[in-house]
């Protein structure tokens, strides 16, 4: 036992004068997400309030077939701007992307009008663009209500009740929650919690395991009188004290983005204030030590610092999986899954985020399984050590 | 004392180390010469316990390895073929490390730092990260670190490998103070000059076997030889590669 905190005491500090270990948990780990996070969501943001704010732009081909349509689409704040172009022409210059929306309006529209048969319009738009595409939407919208008022106003003419048209009336109730709307965008920020967990302890674990045995100095500590489980739970307890470090200040830098990333106005509240982010703290800490048994085990069985990168890198998305198939068959909080760690993490941060109520079994449960998977790489990882091939 | 007796040791279909016996006396500094490849790095760190003898027995100032290796461990100090310091830990944190490893306390770790340090002549970069150690200051302070539990008996594998000439002319001088200090000095190496130069009794390796285990004086009479050379170049007959 005195070994083991003589171990842990040791390595932890070591690595806090290592530049590159310091790097890599105290600033890169936990600071990724939520920078990235936060601009992501400030994108979004600028997007969605521009795109709302914006009138779409249309480039308007004969024009004059059609006095009263253009009147409307001008009513309808659109943007016009008139051209005289063939359908090639149309097509070119969108794809070129000098004009995003190009209706054209033939020769026939006129007398087919007056007729009352179909009049024939050409919407020219590239669906590829999510830009366009949307301005594309909205025109096939406004066309859409500027055909159905002509179409009520010629049946009130015959002296037929425009209802007659209209079978069905679909009125629509959307019960998304500001604050599970926010949950779509909230998801992915649970999946960079548990990466900053694992790069957190990343280096330590490579140091105090593959680090040891390329410096040259594991032989000289495998000969002293101490049990090997000493010495790897000591150098695993180092890397969860990295982790919890990594971890906390992941949260506090999701506490400061989300201060200042306005959500609200994107109809999303997050609910992430000290306290949900203290809740947060708790459920990923039994996550802490299955990451650095698994790390540590996984770099003992390296030889070189290069080597333990390359393996430990494919670590790093290990917790990804189950959160990635989680949101393949959206899969909610169930008992049962609260025994898949990360996924369980996964799971009941998310229920944490929504202000959902979270039972207390669950809790228990996902960090009853992640702990029990930690202690059996633990042994695991001290019987390896104990194997004289650990001299390599 | 370190005795081994009747010690083997195989790594699959190879034979590394067959039915080694010697002893290592206290007061004595007993060097295990033989090629590379011969079985004294196998040899050894069966002495010390990080590899466990396939059959035979050692015992480390009485004590059975196989019995209480942690026990035997503390009679040993051991500076093994790669021993690589910690770079971002100074000299002292290093030494205070193996040495809070092997059980000692705050006050003890203090005071035999401060003796190994002025014994070992450490004082001017003690507190200096071992990151930018010159090869002579390493072996200084890998051996502060081997003896900073006052070991009775010192094992050390092919020390002069990779040194400089001060840095092994320093690493003697080292190891005749420890000698002179009544300890148990047993060193591998691959250099017949340097076993010849240093120590009073030789074991000779080759392909895992004892050939010769005598006074360096003994081999000299028994040979009739003019120099310790070619005294040795009789012993070890066919055995090549012994530099």
């Amino acid at each position: 036992m005195r070994a083991l905190f003589t171990v842990f005491a040791k390595e932890f500090r070591e690595n806090l004068r290592d530049r590159r270990t310091l790097v890599s948990a105290l600033l890169f780990g936990p600071l990724f997400g939520p920078l990235l996070f936060g601009l992501m969501v400030s994108r979004m943001l600028n997007q969605s309030v521009a795109e709302s704010d914006e009138p779409i732009r249309i480039t308007l081909s004969g024009g004059d077939h059609a006095p009263g349509l253009t009147h409307y689409l001008q009513a309808q704040g659109v943007k016009l701007t008139m051209a005289n172009l063939s359908e090639s022409e149309a097509r070119a210059a969108v794809r070129r992307g000098t004009d995003q929306v190009v209706l054209i309006i033939p020769k026939e529209y006129g007398p087919r009008f007056s007729a009352a048969a179909p009049a024939p319009v050409l919407l020219v738009a590239d669906s590829s663009d999510s830009q366009t595409r949307k301005s594309a939407d909205r025109a096939r919208l406004i066309l859409g209500s500027y055909a159905s008022s002509i179409a009520q106003l010629r049946l009130q003419v015959r002296g037929v009740s425009p209802l007659l048209a209209v079978p069905v009336a679909v009125n629509e109730v959307d019960v998304a929650t500001p604050t599970g709307r926010a949950v779509v965008v909230l998801g992915f920020m649970t999946y960079f919690v548990l990466f900053a967990v694992l790069m957190g302890g990343l280096y330590l674990a490579i140091d105090s395991t593959a680090g040891e045995r390329e410096r040259g100095s594991l032989e000289a500590l495998l000969s002293l009188p101490v049990a090997r489980a000493g010495l790897v739970g000591g150098k695993i307890l180092a890397t969860c004290a990295y982790m919890c470090i990594s971890l906390g200040l992941s949260l506090t830098g999701f506490v400061v983005v989300f201060r200042f990333v306005p959500l609200e106005k994107l109809g999303m509240s997050a609910n992430l204030g000290v306290g949900t982010a203290l809740t947060l703290f708790a459920i990923c800490l039994p996550f802490v030590p299955l990451g650095a048994a698994l790390m540590t085990l996984v770099a003992s069985f390296t030889r070189s610092y290069r080597e333990a990168q390359t393996y430990l890198t494919s670590v790093l998305l290990v917790p990804t999986l189950p959160i990635a198939f989680a949101s393949i068959y959206s899969l909610k909080t169930k008992a049962s899954l609260m025994f898949i760690p990360s996924l369980s993490q996964h799971l009941l941060m998310t229920s944490v985020l929504k202000d959902e109520p979270v039972a207390a079994l669950d809790v228990w449960v996902s960090a009853g399984a992640s702990l029990a998977l930690a202690g059996l790489l633990m042994v695991l990882t001290a019987r390896h050590w104990r194997r004289e091939t650990m001299l390599g | 004392m370190i005795e081994a007796s009747n010690l083997s040791k195989r790594f699959g279909a190879v034979e590394a180390v067959r039915d080694v016996s010697f002893v290592a006396r206290d007061g004595e500094i007993t060097g295990i010469l033989g090629a590379n490849g011969a079985g004294k790095s196998t040899t050894l760190r069966m002495l010390y316990g990080v590899l466990t003898p396939d059959s035979g027995a050692a015992r480390i100032d009485g004590i059975d390895i196989r019995g209480e290796i942690s026990k035997a461990r503390a009679h040993l100090g051991v500076l093994p073929h790669a021993a690589g310091l910690y770079g971002n830990l100074t000299a002292r944190e290093n030494i205070h490390y193996f040495g809070s490893l092997q059980g000692l306390d705050a006050a003890r770790l203090a005071s035999r730092t401060a003796d190994l340090s002025r014994i070992l002549g450490l004082e001017s970069f003690i507190d200096r990260r071992a990151k930018g150690f010159s090869q002579g200051q390493r072996i200084k302070t890998a051996l502060a670190r081997a003896l900073v539990h006052d070991p009775g008996n010192i094992v050390l594998d092919e020390p002069t490998n990779g040194l400089d000439v001060m840095a092994i002319r320093n690493l003697r001088e080292m190891l005749l103070a420890l000698k002179r200090q009544g300890r148990c000095v047993l060193f591998s190496s691959h250099v017949m000059q340097e076993v010849a130069a240093l120590c009073d009794r030789v074991v000779i390796i080759g392909h895992g076997k004892v050939l010769a285990d005598a006074t360096v004086q003994s081999i000299r009479e028994r040979s009739g030889a003019a120099s310790l050379e070619e005294a040795f170049l009789q012993v070890l007959g066919d055995t090549e590669g012994v530099s």
